[in-house]
């Protein structure tokens, strides 16, 4: 009884729970490659069904030199549907997707606790470069490698096997993944560019590119389109709703309407506390803790 | 437009800074100018001093003779040759300078910035970087006399040239290329390592998220990256080889025409031999050095200046294609 009080409380009335924040964007031109946020709803609510599951998570805690970034944290990661991990600054949410591919291991002090689980086996059983093929991650700042277009995504498929395979052998794989991400019509006439060349949007398409080519089973992306204008951010947005067909999607976003366009699940993260976790609707419109409802209403955040 | 205006802030800083003169500056603003400018007019015109009055003097004592023609012992000035030896024996030096030091220096770079940063390899990075700094800051002669002691060892004879009796000189291209390493060897690192200092943690982060090994990451990714870092420490590295006098002096035996050695290995004999460089080439034929030819010095040493210009051009030429390569890299595009 105290604590429905106190939620009482904590709820001002004349805000309804059903509207999420949307950001406005000011611009020199209509944004026409972009869809009004109302309509992309309308079309990406067609829910795909869940797939297999690919990442289980339990009871996962990461600490850097003793102190708790991320706490005993389970969650479960199907294929066909993106995870956004949302919350404040500091909760926890890019040290958790880090987690997924091991890549926290290259931070000295950091130690892990808990299974993480990737298709019935231990992560921890993996090399760590097998692991992370099969779990693919795209950062925050596009970074394309210093090199052409064509061999940043024949990187990541080249060293995946002892022999070096020949340039033809390659090419269908990099072109199909290049149209997989989307970038393909807008390179095609000169794959060997350099890709620093490419402007932001297309780069980081590029690195989604490049990390798909092998085929993941999973894709981290670390606030993907944090550094990108509204319109790549939209043809990005697009691509993570198109690519959840074929893997599992899990994105870190700041941004909350982006959560609300792409994610069919969120998790909310608080002071490295997994708050709440579950479909988009139920944390958006019907959220149990009271943290989740002020952090999606924008009281605090 | 309508926003500076409105706001009668701006529009103020706007009209002061419009009439800002020098009228209305301090005496200590004046002053300090007048000495700023002073102190870049005045270095500017002992450069401009130095490469006017050597080139006026080299182009009016080269002649392409000299270049193709060895030098020779003689007493009339018309007799003593050119210095095509001398000429030779720079790029000589330079080569096995350059091909010592350059993977010392990068390996030693990729090792402190890639895996000395933690845990107990930090400690051991920093005595590598201060022995680095200690050898850069250390004099040349210096590191000749120390060049001589270590190679005038028994054990180490087969290295340099044998003098009458048997004794071991110490002096050989070899021996004089491998000192001179030291000193090609601290601009190279330096350059390498500020390279990969400066590249974003999330680049290496991106080739071991799509699982690639370290050194495949080093490989592929970060030594193309720093390519232009390479390119200026290795050009910062053959300007400080050219220009040596010392090491060439002592340890390169100061024969003016290449002397190569006796016994050993016949390819080997012109390595193990002695010679001169442009640099011992100018001391001898000055009037402090042995030949006295002046008119032959001024045309080495215009040629030789020629090379060390060139040189710092092709430095600037890289950093300026460097930069503007970043400037369209992704670091760069972030609003």
């Amino acid at each position: 009884m105290t604590t429905a009080v106190a939620e009482l409380k904590s709820n001002e009335p004349e805000r309804a729970l059903t509207v999420p924040p949307v950001r406005t964007i000011v611009l020199d031109r209509p944004p026409e490659p972009v869809r009004p946020v109302s309509q992309r709803d309308a079309v990406r609510r067609i829910g795909l069904a869940a797939g297999p599951e690919r990442l289980r998570l339990e009871e996962v805690s990461v600490s850097y030199g003793g102190k708790d970034a991320v706490r005993g944290v389970s969650l479960s990661i199907h294929q066909g549907e993106v995870l956004a991990l949302i919350g404040p600054s500091g909760c926890g949410k890019t040290t958790l997707l880090r987690t997924l591919n091991r890549l926290t291991e290259l931070t000295p002090n950091a130690a892990r606790t808990g299974r993480i689980v990737l298709d019935g086996h231990d992560i921890h059983d993996l090399e760590d470069t097998a692991l992370r093929a099969r779990v693919a991650m795209v950062f925050q700042q596009p970074n394309p490698f210093p090199m052409s277009i064509f061999d940043n995504v024949a990187f990541a498929l080249r060293e995946q096997s002892r022999r070096r395979p020949r340039r033809a052998e390659l090419e269908p794989l990099v072109l199909d993944a290049l149209r997989r991400a989307g970038l393909y019509e807008e390179v095609k006439d000169d794959l060997h560019r350099p890709a620093l060349r490419l402007s932001g949007g297309q780069q980081q398409r590029l690195c989604i590119a490049r990390a798909i080519a092998p085929r993941p089973e999973v894709l981290l992306m670390d606030e993907p389109c944090s550094a990108l204008d509204p319109i790549s951010t939209g043809v990005v947005e697009d691509l993570i709703h198109e690519l959840r067909r074929e893997l599992a999607v899990v994105v870190v976003t700041h941004n909350l309407a982006q959560a609300h366009r792409v994610a069919d699940k969120v998790a909310f993260m608080y002071l490295g506390d997994l708050v709440e976790y579950g479909t988009a609707q139920q944390v958006f419109e019907e959220s149990r803790a009271p943290r989740t409802r002020d952090y999606v209403r924008g009281t605090f955040g | 437009m309508s926003a500076p205006l409105a706001n009668p802030r701006g529009v103020a800083l706007a009209t002061r800074g419009r009439r800002s003169s020098v009228r209305t500056w301090r005496w200590s603003d004046r002053l300090a100018v007048l000495a700023a400018w002073a102190a870049g007019l005045f270095l500017c015109a002992v450069a401009a001093a130095v490469v006017i009055y050597m080139g006026y003097r080299g182009i009016e004592y080269l002649r392409p003779a000299l270049l193709f023609s060895r030098p020779a012992p003689g007493v009339a000035q018309s007799e003593t040759g050119g210095f095509l030896d001398p000429l030779l024996g720079t790029m000589l030096l330079t080569a096995i300078g350059i091909a010592l030091a350059a993977p010392l220096a990068i390996c030693s770079a990729l090792w402190i910035v890639e895996y000395g940063r933690h845990g107990r390899a930090r400690r051991m990075s920093r005595v590598v970087e201060s022995s680095i700094e200690v050898v850069a800051g250390t004099p040349d002669i210096v590191i000749a006399l120390f060049g001589v002691a270590l190679f005038q060892l028994h054990a180490l004879a087969f290295l340099s040239s044998t003098g009458e009796g048997g004794g071991v000189t110490g002096q050989s291209f070899i021996v004089a290329g491998a000192v001179m390493s030291l000193i090609a060897l601290p601009p190279i690192f330096v350059a390498t390592r500020d390279g990969l200092q400066a590249v974003p943690a999330h680049l290496r982060e991106a080739a071991y998220a799509l699982g690639k090994t370290r050194i495949a990451t080093i490989r592929r990714v970060l030594l193309p990256r720093v390519r232009a870092n390479l390119a200026t420490g290795v050009t910062l590295g053959v300007s400080r080889i050219v220009a040596d006098t010392a090491i060439v002096i002592v340890l390169l035996g100061d024969t003016l025409r290449f002397e190569p050695a006796t016994g050993g290995l016949p390819g080997l004999r012109l390595l193990r031999g002695t010679g001169s460089s442009l640099t011992s080439y100018v001391f001898d034929n000055s009037p402090a050095g042995e030949a006295g030819a002046p008119q032959k010095a001024y045309a080495a040493a215009f040629v030789l200046l020629v090379f060390v210009v060139a040189l710092n051009l092709v430095v600037e030429r890289i950093g300026r294609a460097q930069a503007s390569s970043q400037g369209l890299a992704a670091d760069g595009g972030i609003a």
